[in-house]
C-alpha cells in the first residue's frame, strides 16, 4: 500500500499519494500548469514528457516537467513560471 | 554533478518500451554488456507503464524480470540529447551531464500521439488519450469523472477501456475512421490470434459505452477549463458536457535521434534492412520509429534487434517470418486509422497549433514551407523542438520536416558546461587547431 504525502502548490497544501506525480498534484490543486506566451492557463497535454505543456517551478528550479516527476515530501510547486 | 561512464557498454538500447526491452534481453541473455536508455522511471515504456496499484501485464514482468536476470544496466530519468560522434551519446538526467559510450546502438525510441489542433484544443482537461491515462496511472482521479474519448486508433478503445475499469463516466466514443473501415479491420483480426483475443476483451470492457465512427471532435468549450466538447457525428454537431477530452488521432513515430545520427528516413520512418540495420553502421532501429505496428510487431523486431546486436544474425533469421505476420497487421492498422480530408479544416483563423510558441494557424496560412514558417512565426521553436505542432501542420499544411539539431530536447546550460569541461572528442586536433 502506498503512503499519502504532503506538499505545496503555491503555497496551499496538497496531499497526493507517494506514487503520484507532481502534475497531479497540480490538477488535485485546481491549478494550471503554466501560463502561455500569450498568458492563457495550459496543463498536461502529452503526460509522457514530450510536450512541455505540464512546466512548473519545483523548489526553486523553473520548468520542470511536472508529468516525469514523482511528488516528494514538502517539494514546493509553483505554477507562475 | 557529472558523470562519465568510462567504460563503453558494447550494446546501448535508446528506450525501454516493448522493442528496447527485448533488444536489451536478448542481447545481455548473448553474454554482452547492454544498458537501456529512458526518460522514465521504470521500464515499460508507455503502452506496459504501471499504474499506482503496480498492476501490469505478465508479460511485461517476464520482460523486466529477464532484464534483471541477464544484467541489464537501466538508466532511468535520463535523455540523449546529443550524438556528437559514432560510439558516444551525451545524455542528461536529474543529476546532470552524462556521456555514454557504445559499439552497437538500438535506437527504439518509441512513438507519441498524433495531436491536431481544433478551436479549444489547448484549454486545460483536453489531453491525448494516452496522455489522460498516464496521469490516472499516475494517480490522477477519475471516478464518476466524465471523459469524453476521441481521434483515431486502437489506442481509444485501450484507453477507454482502462478508464471505465477505473470508474469514469464515458458519454461516447469519437473514431474518425468509417465503419466500413473498421469492419474490414476487424475481420483481418482473425488472422492475428493475439490480436482477436484483445479485441473481445477490449469489446467486453466498454460494452455499453455509445461508440460512433466517422465522427471527431469540432471545438473544446470552456473558459479555464474544459467544460464541455462539440462532436461531429453523421454530419451534425452535438455538444456534450465533459470533464476530461481525451483525444489523439493515432501514432507518430519518434524519429528525432534517428535523424540527428544521420538515419535514412522513408515516409516519416526510419528505414531499416532485415536485420534492423539502419542506413547508419552500427546503428539499428526497432519499434514504432520502423513504421507504427503496435506492441508484437516491437517486440520481434526488438528481439532481432538484439539478436544482430550481440553477433547472432542466424538466430536472428528465424524470427524474420513472425515479424512479417505483425508487418501485414500494421499496414492494415495504418491503412484503417488514416487521417480523413475534413480533419484538415478543423482549426478557425485563431486556433493555436503552435502550442509553445502561440503561433495561430492564420499566421501559419501564409507560409509555403516548415522552414519558412519556423523562421517567420517561431513556430515548432519552442521546448517541445515541433513534436506537437510538426507533425499537425505536416498534415494540415503538407509540409515536410526539416533536419533537426542538437540538442534534440532542452538542456539544461549546466549541463552544456559540464559537456564543455568533459568531452574529449577523438577528433580533439581538429577541434583544438580551432581555438
Amino acid at each position: 500500500m502506498h503512503t499519502e504525502i504532503t506538499i505545496t502548490v503555491n503555497g496551499f497544501p496538497v496531499v497526493v499519494p507517494n506514487t503520484a506525480t507532481v502534475a497531479v498534484a497540480v490538477a488535485l490543486a485546481g491549478q494550471a500548469c503554466r501560463n502561455s506566451v500569450t498568458g492563457r492557463p495550459r496543463s498536461a497535454l502529452c503526460g509522457m514528457g514530450i510536450c512541455y505543456e505540464c512546466r512548473v517551478t519545483i523548489n526553486a528550479k523553473p520548468h520542470c516537467r511536472s508529468c516525469q516527476i514523482l511528488a516528494e515530501p514538502g517539494m514546493d510547486v509553483r505554477t507562475d513560471e | 554533478m557529472n558523470r562519465k561512464l568510462k567504460q563503453p557498454f558494447d550494446v546501448v538500447v535508446i528506450g525501454g518500451g516493448p522493442a528496447g526491452l527485448a533488444a536489451a534481453v536478448r542481447s545481455a541473455e548473448c553474454g554482452v554488456g547492454v544498458a537501456i536508455v529512458d526518460d522514465n522511471r521504470a521500464l515499460g515504456g508507455q503502452i506496459w507503464r504501471e499504474d499506482s496499484e503496480r498492476t501490469h501485464t505478465k508479460e511485461a514482468e517476464d520482460w523486466r524480470r529477464r532484464a534483471a536476470r541477464a544484467g541489464v544496466t537501466a538508466l532511468f530519468g535520463t535523455r540523449v540529447f546529443q550524438t556528437p560522434e559514432p560510439g558516444v551519446l551525451f545524455a542528461e538526467s536529474a543529476d546532470g551531464f552524462c556521456q555514454l559510450g557504445y559499439k552497437t546502438l538500438v535506437l527504439a525510441t518509441g512513438a507519441r500521439e498524433r495531436f491536431l489542433p481544433f478551436p479549444g484544443w489547448t484549454l486545460p482537461n483536453v489531453m491525448g488519450a494516452g496522455g489522460l491515462q498516464a496521469l490516472v496511472k499516475s494517480g490522477l482521479p477519475i471516478r464518476a469523472k466524465r471523459v469524453v474519448v476521441a481521434g483515431s486508433g486502437p489506442l481509444l478503445v485501450a484507453v477507454a477501456a482502462y478508464l471505465r475499469k477505473h470508474g469514469a463516466e464515458m458519454p461516447v466514443i469519437c473514431e474518425q475512421a468509417s465503419w466500413p473501415s473498421l469492419a474490414r479491420f476487424a475481420a483481418r483480426l482473425i488472422r492475428v490470434p493475439p490480436k482477436i483475443v484483445q479485441g473481445l476483451e477490449l469489446g467486453r470492457q466498454i460494452g455499453g459505452v455509445r461508440f460512433l465512427a466517422n465522427s471527431w471532435p469540432l471545438a473544446a468549450h470552456g473558459d479555464h477549463r474544459l467544460e464541455s466538447v462539440t462532436i461531429s457525428h453523421a454530419g451534425k454537431p452535438e455538444q456534450i458536457r465533459c470533464d476530461y477530452l481525451a483525444c489523439g488521432f493515432h501514432l507518430v513515430p519518434n524519429v528525432e535521434l534517428a535523424s540527428l545520427l544521420g538515419c535514412e528516413l522513408q515516409d516519416g520512418c526510419v528505414r531499416v534492412d532485415d536485420s534492423q540495420q539502419t542506413s547508419v553502421a552500427g546503428v539499428l532501429c526497432a519499434g514504432e520509429p520502423t513504421g507504427i505496428g503496435g506492441v508484437e510487431l516491437s517486440l520481434v523486431e526488438g528481439e532481432i534487434a538484439g539478436l544482430v546486436a550481440a553477433g547472432r544474425p542466424s538466430e536472428a533469421k528465424t524470427l524474420f517470418r513472425r515479424r512479417e505476420q505483425y508487418r501485414n497487421f500494421a499496414r492494415l492498422l495504418n491503412r484503417t486509422f488514416a487521417l480523413r480530408e475534413e480533419l484538415r479544416h478543423l482549426s478557425s483563423p485563431e486556433t493555436i497549433v503552435c502550442r509553445c510558441e502561440d503561433v495561430s494557424h492564420s499566421c501559419l496560412a501564409d507560409q509555403r514551407s516548415w522552414r519558412a514558417a519556423k523562421l517567420h512565426t517561431r513556430c515548432g521553436m519552442g521546448p517541445c523542438q515541433g513534436r506537437v505542432c510538426g507533425p499537425a501542420a505536416q498534415f494540415l499544411f503538407q509540409w515536410t520536416p526539416d533536419s533537426v539539431r542538437p540538442p534534440v530536447f532542452p538542456a539544461r546550460i549546466d549541463t552544456l558546461a559540464n559537456l564543455a569541461q568533459s568531452f574529449e572528442p577523438a577528433n580533439s586536433a581538429v577541434l583544438g587547431g580551432r581555438s
